[in-house]
This record gives C-alpha cells, structure tokens and sequence, in this order.
C-alpha cells in the first residue's frame, strides 16, 4: 500500500496537529485523569505519524515500530500512570507554579521559539525529508512544552507526564526528521521510556509510603 | 579477541541475574569487576583495535583504557564496600543491590565499548535505571528525594543527548549514509551539514554533561551521591561520572571534524570554570562529609572539561590520566566515608573529632585518599592537573589557567580544613572495637591508592597508552 504525498502530508499535519494540541491541553488542565488520557491520545498521533512515513517511504520497519510505539506509549505507560493515581495520592495539580493563563502565554511563547530555533533543522533537511520537514518545529515546542509542564508541576505523576511529553517530542523530531533511528536503538530508547516512567511511578508511591501524601511539595530535605 | 568484547556486558548481566535468583549474592559485584578489569586490561595490552557485530561492538585504544578504569574503580568499590559474610539465604533487598550493581557495571562497559552513538545513549541511559533503586536502597525519606530528583533530573538530561544523537542521525541520513557509527561520522568521510551538527553536537554535549554533573546541570548530583550507600556513591563518582565524560569526547571528535574546534572548546570551557567555582563556593562551607565529596567530584569532571577543553594530545592524555587517578580515590574515600558513618552514627564534619587517634584504620586510609584529590605529588592527580594547567597556558589560554589554579586553591582550604577538623582535635567519641559495618576488607583501599600513586611515575608503559588512548579521539 502507498499513500498519495498530498495525502500523506494531511496525515503527517493532523498527527503532528494532535500532538501539539494535546501538549496545550495538558499545560491548561490540572486534573490528572484527563491528563493520562491525553498522554493516550499523544501515543495514537504518535503511532499514526509513524506509520504514515513508513507507508510514505515503503519502510515495513517503520510499521513494526508503530505497533511497538501505540503499544508502549498509547497503551502501557497510561496504565502504568494510572495505576499510579489509583494508588492513592492527590488526584489533582494543585500546586503548580503557574496559572492557567501564564501557561498558556508561555506556551505561544515556546512554540514561536521553536519555529524559529528549528531554521537550521530544516534548511538542512529540506530536500531529502520530503513532506515531513516543515513539522519539526511542531516537535521542538513539543519537547519545549515537556520541559515547561516538568518545571511548573509539583506533584509526582504530573512530573511524570511532562517527562512524557517531553519524550514524545523528541520521537516526533527523530521521526520527522531520520525516519526514526534505526530499529535496535528505537525499541531501546522506547523501552527505557517505560522503565523510567515505571521507575518514577514505584518511587512516588514509596516517597507517599515514607513522608505522606504531599511528597514532593516537601523535597527540601537536601539543599545546601 | 573479537568475542572478549561481549563477554563485560554478558557476564554483567548473567552475574546480575544469578544474583537475584540468590546465588553468589555477595561476590556477584567483585566477580564482575574483575571480569571487566582483566578484559580491560588484555585490551590495553594487545594495543590493536578490535571489533565484533558488524561493528557494533568495537574497542580503540580509549575505549580499552575506559574499559580498564570500569574495571578498576569497580574492583575498589564493590570489594571494598564487601558486606560481612552473614549466615542464611541473602534477603531481597541485599539480592536486588547486588543485581543492580551487575546491571551497572555491565551497562558502563557496554556504553564504551560500542562504536554506534545509539548504543552508547542506551547503555548510558541503562545506568540512571540500574542506579535508581541503589540511590534510594536505604528508604529513607531523604534518598527518596534524591533518587526521585536523580532519575528526573537525570533522564531530561540525557533524553537531551537522545535529541542530539537523532539530529547526528539525520545529518548523516542526509549525506547519504543513514548511521550512527562513531568511527564513520568522525572519519570526515561524510558531507554532514555543518548548521545540523553544530544543533546536534551542543545539545549531545549538554545532555551528556548533566549525566557528567558539569555545571549548572549539576544539582542532582550531590543529592544522589550523599544519599546512596558508600560503594554506590564510589561507583557513581568514579565510573558513571567518567563514562559520561567519555561520551562528550566521543562527541567532541565528530564536531572536531565536521566544524572544527571552537564551538565544543567554548562549551567545555565555560562548564569546567563554571563546575570548579560552584565547586569551590559550596565546599568552602559545606558541613555534611559526603556532600563535601560530591562537590570534590563536580571540581575534578571540572578538571576534566577544561582539560577536554584545551584539546591537543598532552592536555587530552592528562585528562585520561586524571580520571584513573580520582576514580580510584574518589572510590577509596567513598567506602572510608561509608565505615566512617557506620562507626560515628553521623555525616555531619562537626560532630566527627580526632579521628586519627580514636579511628586510625579509618583515618589514615581517609587523609591519604583526601591527599590523593587534593593533588599532592606523589598521586596522579598532581601530575595530571600540572600538564593540563601547562598544556592550557601553552594553547594560549592563560587566564583560564589563572582562574583554575585559583579556584583549586579555594577547593584546597575547603576540603583540607574540613579534613583536619575530622581527623584531628580532641579525641571524644567513639573507641574501642570498630562495629561490624565499619569493618571491611583494606587490601583493595590500600591497592587503589597505590596505583593512584604510582600511576604518575609509569610514564614509560603507562605514556603510550595514555597518547594511544588520546590519539583515538584524534587529539
């Protein structure tokens, strides 16, 4: 099966669209629920835009890496963070560092500063990666979003989900941009993902377990 | 020789997972490092590149070198931190220690062992999994904290390095040949787009240089290093901060070809005044024993970055030279500090007296591993830090040299004075027979400090290799 370009450049707009959507959803909501729900949805675009390229380029590679991906990021790691909400603990980011409002300023600001960050990724690529080139900067102010979301969040698992986000931005540039990285290395980065998300998930329910509920608004303990 | 490549990162792991099945839980660790010592060492020895996998694992002379200094930091750690024998089946959390620990060494050798820049991010990436549980063994409240801080901290840092090693990829997809071969991307073979690998290489060398502890992504490191157990924070200092720094020179190389020096130069520069004057400042009124070693740490990968930084075979080969030379100290000083808790109940420096009369088995192998960071002829360090201060002042950068040598001398009153506030005064606290976890074997505290010693002097055997080593990352 081969796509049409023109079809295959709305497929890569739409999912690359999807993901960015979902990142702006997650600065602005707080609950923690949805947000699960929302890294879900990012895993789908994710796994669509990964099929799209390996239809676009005939790669069965890439197709097998769109079922590992959907499995991994739209399946396991939403479980994995619910279980982690379900395990008790605020339900809730109430103690983020921004607003609503200032999220949302600083996400236009982020994502203008991607698009103009991203000139040397794409002049470079122009050529050779076809439809995909012009959606880079869509993934850097994805991992600029991540960053943000890790740095403005207090609680445990929303930490959790910017790391996330912050992962899927930049397997939307290594897509967009390589074609994904080759298989051997693409399955470890995925799993590793995994692994640190399941990682985080054990260790905020035992720093619940050691020091309460308000674990993390209480890191102070080491400083200097 | 092409199959002795897998067999630090096989035996890693088959070791790793005899020892959570409960069998060999106590010597698992050991056994390992000297596998990966003596793989090391026949590898330095042979002096000839080998590879295996269609190049996916692959050995240089630096890479044999690095192999080595896994080994040998290792073997002080793991041996040295040896629990007591205890009678009965070891339990899980003694099991899943010795595991992680196999898991890390593995992963460290694997990480400088493979040619594909793909491979060396996940091997460096295995390491924040493995080492997350060691930081936070003890389950406290306060190494929760810090493993928590660790592993985020950590993981955005190399996912970074992920980010750079993609953009690598795409550059060299884009001059026609898709691969992550170190050996290639740094051959100057390929037309790699200059603009793409300046983005590329600044963000590998960031990521990388938060997993080194570089300045001023430093901040989980003396949180993690305070908190796990001795030979953990021995192993971490020595090894996990030295196989990062590796990684940035692997990096380096590829931007040393493709847009010449300057750009990494200034990175590393900045980072390593930065990482020495952060240094120096918390050191000087630091009040907790092992945070006081964690910042020794970020001022020698300090070293490390303005020795990586002046570039050039001698100032390269002194960077080698000084990361043996901490890593063996680092390590020794690690596990005394270890006994030292275990036997004064306390980190804190104020509440540690007399040591040298009350402790001496504790105290002497202590000042002479201090001694030994410290830069005293006649250890490695001294003559390490000497030729990257010469080399530096010869490449023409004469005020960053003055600067180094000043904020060393800060670092020197801090951790001297915090030293002799330990080791001497009066001599009230504990006495009598050590405690059992104080207790430990000296042989392998007293055989690092040794090499650390005589490392200097060996320039003879020691000189090829060292140049061997630097010439592989084209200094």
């Amino acid at each position: 099966m081969h796509l049409t370009t023109g079809a295959a450049t709305q497929l890569v707009a739409l999912s690359t669209g999807a993901l960015l959507v979902s990142a702006v959803l997650l600065v602005w909501r707080r609950s923690l629920r949805p947000a699960v729900r929302l890294i879900a949805a990012q895993g789908v675009a994710l796994a669509v835009l990964v099929a799209t390229l390996g239809l676009v380029e005939g790669a069965a590679e890439l197709v097998v890496v769109a079922v590992v991906v959907l499995a991994l990021k739209a399946v396991v790691v939403p479980l994995v963070l619910d279980r982690g909400i379900a395990a008790g603990g605020p339900d809730r980011e109430d103690q983020a560092r921004l607003n609503p409002t200032a999220g949302l300023v600083s996400v236009a600001l982020l994502t203008t500063l991607a698009y103009l960050v991203s000139k040397p990724i794409t002049t470079a690529l122009d050529a050779p990666a076809g439809p995909a080139a012009f959606a880079v900067p869509v993934g850097i102010a994805v991992v600029l979003i991540g960053f943000l979301l890790l740095i403005s969040r207090r609680r445990a698992l929303s930490q959790v989900i910017g790391f996330v986000v912050l992962d899927n931005g930049i397997a939307t540039i290594a897509f967009l941009t390589a074609g994904g990285v080759p298989l051997l290395v693409e399955l470890g980065t995925s799993f590793e993902l995994l692994l640190i998300v399941m990682i985080l998930a054990v260790l905020s329910g035992r720093m619940r377990t050691a020091a309460g509920p308000r674990a993390l608004d209480s890191m102070t303990e080491l400083r200097d | 020789m092409g199959l002795l490549l897998a067999l630090p990162p096989a035996m890693g792991l088959l070791l790793g997972a005899l020892a959570a099945a409960g069998r060999l839980v106590r010597l698992a660790p050991v056994v390992t490092s000297v596998l990966v010592l003596g793989v090391g060492v026949t590898l330095v020895a042979q002096r000839d590149t080998v590879g295996l996998g269609g190049g996916l694992l692959r050995a240089d002379a630096l890479s044999a070198y690095m192999l080595a200094l896994v080994g040998a930091v290792g073997l002080t750690a793991t041996w040295g931190g040896l629990a007591p024998r205890e009678p009965g089946p070891a339990d899980a959390a003694r099991r899943r220690y010795a595991a992680l620990v196999c898991v890390f060494l593995a992963a460290m050798s694997l990480a400088v062992l493979t040619d594909n820049l793909g491979v060396l991010w996940i091997a460096v990436e295995a390491t924040t999994i493995a080492t997350a549980f060691l930081v936070g063994h003890h389950g406290t409240r306060r190494s929760l904290e810090a493993a928590w801080k660790y592993v985020v901290l950590g993981s955005v840092g190399v996912a970074i390095a992920l980010l750079g090693t993609v953009l690598l990829y795409a550059a060299a997809r884009a001059a026609g040949e898709p691969t992550l071969s170190w050996t290639v991307l740094a051959s100057g073979r390929l037309a790699l787009d200059p603009g793409l690998v300046k983005v590329a290489v600044g963000l590998a060398v960031l990521g990388f240089a938060t997993k080194a502890g570089l300045a001023p992504m430093h901040s989980w490191l003396p949180d993690a290093h305070s908190q796990a157990p001795a030979p953990v924070s021995g192993l971490m200092s020595g090894v996990l901060l030295a196989v990062a720094f590796y990684a940035i020179l692997r990096v380096q190389a590829v931007a040393d070809v493709v847009i010449g020096g300057s750009f990494v130069r200034g990175l590393l520069l900045s980072a390593g005044l930065l990482s020495l004057a952060v240094a120096g400042a918390l050191i000087l009124r630091q009040r907790d024993y092992k945070r006081l070693l964690a910042y020794s740490s970020i001022e020698h990968l300090g070293i490390l970055a303005v020795g990586a930084a002046i570039g050039g075979r001698v100032a390269v080969a002194a960077v080698l030279l000084h990361a043996l030379g901490h890593g063996l100290a680092k390590a020794t000083v690690f596990v005394v500090s270890g006994r030292i808790l275990a036997s004064e109940g306390t980190t804190t420096i104020a509440d540690v007296h007399g040591l040298l009369a009350r402790r001496p088995q504790l105290a002497v192998p202590f000042v002479a591993a201090i001694a030994a960071l410290l830069g005293f002829p006649p250890f490695a360090l001294f003559f390490s830090e000497v030729a990257i201060v010469v080399a530096g002042w010869q490449a023409g950068l004469g005020l960053a040299m003055g600067v180094v040598l000043v904020l060393l001398l800060v670092v020197f009153a801090g951790l001297a004075r915090a030293t002799a506030a330990m080791v001497l005064g009066p001599p009230d606290g504990p006495t009598g027979p050590l405690p059992a976890g104080a207790r430990g074997p000296m042989l392998p505290l007293a055989l690092a400090l040794t090499a650390t010693a005589v490392a200097g002097f060996l320039t003879i055997p020691l000189g090829d290799v060292l140049t061997a080593a630097a010439q592989a990352v084209g200094a």
